[in-house]
This record gives C-alpha cells, sequence and structure tokens, in this order.
C-alpha cells in the first residue's frame, strides 16, 4: 500500500522502475538518445495505430459512392457559392439499429462466443488440473503438448477439422462402420461445427492461465479437507473451483474476447446462416463494397469488445499499482 | 482419491486426443495416394510432388517468408524500444498513450486492425500519393505493427522481472547508456528477443485477414492462397504443405526444448 502521508521522493525511489536513468540524467547527455527511443515506437503506433482509427471514424460519417475510393468527402467545397460545406451522415449508424440483421449478427456472435468459452473451459479444466499436479519433466512435457499446436498454423489447424466432419469425413465413416448412425450425420457448415473450432483453436488460451491458478493451490488443503471427511467431489466444488477463479476469468476473457470477432471460424466450418459479426463486416467490405457501412460496424465493434476490456486491463494495472 | 485420480487422467487424455487427433489424421491423409478422404489407396508422396509443382503455392510461400522476415525484425527493434521505454524510463511524456498502444493490438478483433490500416493506406496514397498502391510494403507495415505489441509485452515483462542490479553496477563503473544498453542489457533480454522474434515471424506467416484488406492485386500470401483453396473444400495438396509446416514447428521446438535442458544441466 502507498502510505499517502509520506509520499515517495521519486529520485530516491530505488523501487520504481527507472529511477537509475532519472539519477544519471543530469551527468549524460544522452537526452536525445532517450527521446528517440520513446518517439520512435510511439510514433510508428501513432501513425499506423491510432490514426487509422480515426479514419475509419471519418468514413463511417461519409456516403457510399461510385467512385474510387468509394466513398463521399465530408468536406465539400462549393465553387460557386465559395462555401464550404461540412456533410455528416449518421445514416450507417441508424440503419446498424434499424435492420435487425446486424442486432441478430450481434446476438448470435455473442451466443457462440459464450457456448464455445464454456465449453473450452470444460474440456481445458482437467488438462489444466493434471498439469498442476504433475512434476518435474513430465509437467514440462505436457505443458509442451498444450503449447505446440499454438505454434502450427490456425487456419492449417481449422482446416484439419473439415476432413474430420465432412459428410463423408472421417467422424462420419468411423461412426458408420461400427452402427451407431445408419446416415451420414451433417456437421460440417453448422454451428456445431463453428463451436468446436473454437473450442479447438482457442483451448491453450485457456488452459494456461487455469494452470497458473491451479499450481499455486497448496496441496495440504486437500489432505486437510479428506482428513476431516470431505469427499472428492465435495472438496473439488469446496476448494478448487473458488481458488481457480482468478484463472477462470482470465481464461474466460482470452477465449470470449477473440470468438465474438472472429472471422476464420465461422466462414470455413459455419454454414451460410451462422452470422458473425465479423464475418459480416468482411462482407460488407469485400462483398458489398459498402466502405462506409463496414466502417460503422468497425467502430460499433470497438465500442463493444475493445473499449471494455481495455478499461477493464487498465483498472486492474492501477490497482496493482497501487498495492 | 484413485478413483479422482482416474476421472481426471481419463477426461484429461480426452482432452489431448482431441487437441491432437485432427493434426495426426491430417498429416495419414497427406500420403495417401488416392484423392478421396474416405479411400485408403496406399502410401504415396504423390501430393507432396504435386506441391512443389504447384507455382502458385510456391510463390506465395516464398512471399510469405519475406514478408515474415522483415516485420518481425522490425517488430522486435520497435517492441524493444517500446518495451525499454516502459520498463525502464519511469514516467515519460506519452507513458499513457504507449502503454495503450501497446495493449489495444492484443484485443482488437483482426477485422477491425486490416480495415482500418487499409483505409489509412487509401487516404494517404489520395493525399501524400504514398503508398503507391499495395503489395508487400503495406502488408509488411501492417504486421510490424501488431507484432510490436507483442513484442513490446514479452521485452517489458522480462525487464521488469529482471534486478537492475547488474545495470546500476554498468553505471557505477561509467558505462555509457548507450553500452549500457548493448553490453549488458541486451545480451540479458536476448532469450526474450528470440521468443519475441519467433512468435512475430508465426504471427505474420499464419495471418489471413488482416493480409487479405492491405495487400493488392497479384500478392497473395500462403494463408491466402490457401485459404482460396480450402473454401471449396479439402485438398490433399494442402495436406502436404500443412504436414512440412507441422513438422518444420515440432522439429523447432524439439530443438529448444532440449536446447533449455542442456542449459538447465549446465547451470545445476
Amino acid at each position: 500500500m502507498t502510505d499517502l502521508t509520506h509520499p515517495r521522493l521519486p529520485d530516491t525511489d530505488k523501487d520504481s522502475p527507472g529511477w537509475l536513468q532519472r539519477k544519471l540524467q543530469p551527468l549524460t547527455k544522452t537526452r536525445w538518445g532517450r527521446f528517440a527511443v520513446v518517439a520512435l515506437p510511439l510514433l510508428w503506433l501513432a501513425i499506423f495505430f491510432f490514426v487509422p482509427f480515426m479514419v475509419v471514424f471519418k468514413i463511417s460519417l461519409a456516403e457510399t459512392a461510385i467512385a474510387i475510393p468509394p466513398y463521399t468527402s465530408l468536406l465539400d467545397w462549393d465553387a460557386e457559392e465559395g462555401l464550404l460545406a461540412l456533410s455528416l451522415n449518421l445514416g450507417n449508424y441508424l440503419f446498424l439499429l434499424e435492420d435487425s440483421f446486424y442486432i441478430d449478427a450481434w446476438l448470435s456472435s455473442i451466443k457462440i462466443a459464450g457456448i464455445s468459452t464454456f465449453f473450452t473451459l470444460l474440456v481445458a479444466f482437467p488438462i489444466a488440473w493434471l498439469i498442476a499436479r504433475s512434476h518435474g519433466s513430465r509437467r514440462g512435457l505436457l505443458l509442451a503438448l498444450v503449447i505446440l499446436p499454438f505454434w502450427t498454423s490456425f487456419l492449417l489447424r481449422v482446416y484439419a477439422w473439415m476432413g474430420f466432419l465432412k459428410k463423408n469425413g472421417i467422424v462420419n465413416e468411423f461412426l458408420l462402420s461400427i452402427g451407431v448412425i445408419d446416415q451420414p450425420l451433417i456437421m460440417l457448415q453448422t454451428d456445431f461445427a463453428v463451436y468446436l473450432g473454437i473450442v479447438y483453436t482457442y483451448l491453450p488460451f485457456m488452459v494456461l492461465p487455469l494452470y497458473t491458478a491451479l499450481e499455486k493451490l497448496d496441496m495440504t488443503l486437500f489432505e486437510a479437507a479428506e482428513d476431516l471427511g470431505c469427499r472428492p467431489i465435495q472438496s473439488f466444488f469446496l476448494i478448487t473451483l473458488p481458488l481457480a477463479i482468478p484463472g477462470i476469468v482470465a481464461g474466460c476473457v482470452l477465449v470470449f474476447i477473440p470468438a465474438v470477432g472472429e472471422f476464420v471460424i465461422p466462414s470455413l466450418l459455419g454454414g451460410s446462416d451462422t452470422l458473425m459479426i465479423g464475418r459480416v463486416l468482411w462482407d460488407e467490405f469485400f462483398l458489398n463494397r459498402d466502405w462506409p457501412m463496414a466502417s460503422a460496424v468497425a467502430i460499433v465493434m470497438l465500442i463493444v469488445i475493445v473499449l471494455p476490456v481495455m478499461f477493464i486491463r487498465n483498472g486492474k494495472n492501477n490497482g496493482e499499482g497501487a498495492s | 482419491m484413485k478413483r479422482n485420480g482416474y476421472f481426471l487422467k481419463i477426461t484429461a487424455g480426452l482432452g489431448f486426443l482431441f487437441l491432437y487427433a485432427p493434426i495426426i489424421a491430417l498429416i495419414v491423409y497427406s500420403f495417401n495416394r488416392s484423392k478421396l478422404v474416405t479411400v485408403w489407396g496406399g502410401w504415396s508422396l504423390k501430393w507432396y510432388s504435386e506441391l512443389f509443382k504447384n507455382a502458385q503455392i510456391i510463390d506465395a510461400a516464398m512471399l510469405s517468408l519475406k514478408i515474415a522476415l522483415i516485420s518481425a525484425t522490425v517488430a522486435v527493434v520497435l517492441g524493444t524500444m517500446a518495451g525499454m521505454a516502459l520498463s525502464r524510463f519511469g514516467a515519460f511524456r506519452g507513458r499513457m498513450w504507449m502503454s495503450g498502444f501497446i495493449t489495444a493490438p492484443l484485443v482488437m478483433p483482426e477485422v477491425i486492425t486490416g480495415l482500418s490500416l487499409l483505409l489509412l493506406f487509401v487516404a494517404l496514397e489520395a493525399t501524400f500519393g504514398w503508398p503507391a498502391g499495395r503489395g508487400s510494403t503495406t502488408i509488411i507495415i501492417a504486421h510490424s505493427t501488431f507484432c510490436m505489441a507483442y513484442v513490446a509485452v514479452i521485452v517489458q515483462s522480462r525487464l521488469s522481472s529482471m534486478d537492475e542490479t547488474l545495470e546500476e553496477a554498468a553505471m557505477d563503473l561509467g558505462a555509457k547508456p548507450s553500452s549500457l544498453f548493448f553490453l549488458v542489457t541486451l545480451p540479458l533480454i536476448t532469450p526474450a528477443l528470440i521468443s519475441g522474434w519467433l512468435l512475430s515471424f508465426t504471427l505474420s506467416l499464419d495471418d489471413l485477414v488482416i493480409a487479405s484488406f492491405v495487400s493488392g492485386p497479384g500478392n497473395s500470401t500462403l494463408p491466402m492462397v490457401i485459404f482460396s483453396k480450402v473454401r471449396l473444400g479439402v485438398t490433399p495438396e494442402v495436406n502436404a504443405l500443412a504436414t512440412i509446416m507441422i513438422a518444420i514447428v515440432a522439429l523447432g521446438v524439439v530443438v529448444a526444448m532440449l536446447q533449455l535442458r542442456r542449459k538447465d544441466r549446465i547451470s545445476s
């Protein structure tokens, strides 16, 4: 905790990062070097990360036009009247609210991401628990087995499921041959395939934070619980689950957020009726060539998905910094 | 406790099976002589030779490798600067902006990053005449930007977990900030730079969505070619390509693990 009555003196506080550089600043004339180290990445990110959003916002207020680039400009110089006219078009945003297509796409994205996140948690929990309870090189090996697929191509991992799920694919052939079904199941191009794809590709993002939380569990708690007559199932719900909550929350955020905006999985594994907002933006841009509308969808996505996460992260960092 | 243990092993085992079954099936079927997934026509390297004859795939792979090499290197240079600034410079003007710019790309949906960069490039071209058209340059800029955020996070966490006594000692002995960085800090954060570079390289090599937005005609990267082929269904050539890529990654990870183990043995 920060002691408010005795404010820390920045130049003598050895715990705060960078005290060294501050101390040495008067001695060496390297302000330019320091300036460059800050300014170069900051300038790059400002130009190629921040400014683009301003451009997107500007275009979201324009109207689509048959031109290159295909949108109207906001400022018009009327030469006859000598007037500068600013035309802002809120129509794109109004249309997003009016047309139930976009609302449905949002609800469907959230539903698909939510269900997938839940199943990812179910699959990841035993894996994380097993890794947390193993020791030495076995633990290292199991961790490597979870991380290894993450280093291979995401696109190819999604593709691998296409061969698995299609009508004359491996799963159907296997089920037919053992006589469980007599008709091939339609699995590819359904919402089910999208759930599977998301669970599969985001599994490491759930396992790792869960493992970090479970690894810290004190095993003597379980011995104590057992001695006091607690059955394994009870100790799971009374000890393991409550103590794993930070890991569960972190993992769910890491899976849910990118899953909402997912494009590749619904377009390869989902059907034509699998609506997801990332896919809507893509189609708006590439198929309809409606740049202003795609921009409006992007701005709404930014406000709904990214800003809340940034606020949570920021608040969390500040909280950690204060304690 | 025993029964609980079996239950855990079985469910976790099923989890690992789920993780590896599609990959293993893909590898096995890349050696299948028959074009049909369901029919086993015997072992064959036919699809590998088809793959190497396919000029479109080879060109795209070369372009992707070039883009990934350059982007990863740019990302490591800029990301290290940002990570250094955030963890060693204390409070500086623009710190809040920088830490925001570093965390935002990690949670940004790819479709938004791609769209916004494309619109920026179009606006820049209309205003300044640069970049003239879109192609590998615009893809490299886009990839460097989102990869540098990952590098900055890795470098920052490495630097903040490292104690400053070595740097302090070098300073006390009169090292200039530049020699302090190149002789002391840089060797200490090399592992972070290597993993940052490798991560950037893989992310760039794998990116479909952002590259699709910012590339121009005739500049298809490998994921773009794979995506357009795969959209129409399973193709045996892509199975062969996937197997080669998985083999390279697996080899890399095994070598890295052996290297780490040897280091552990030497230090212990």
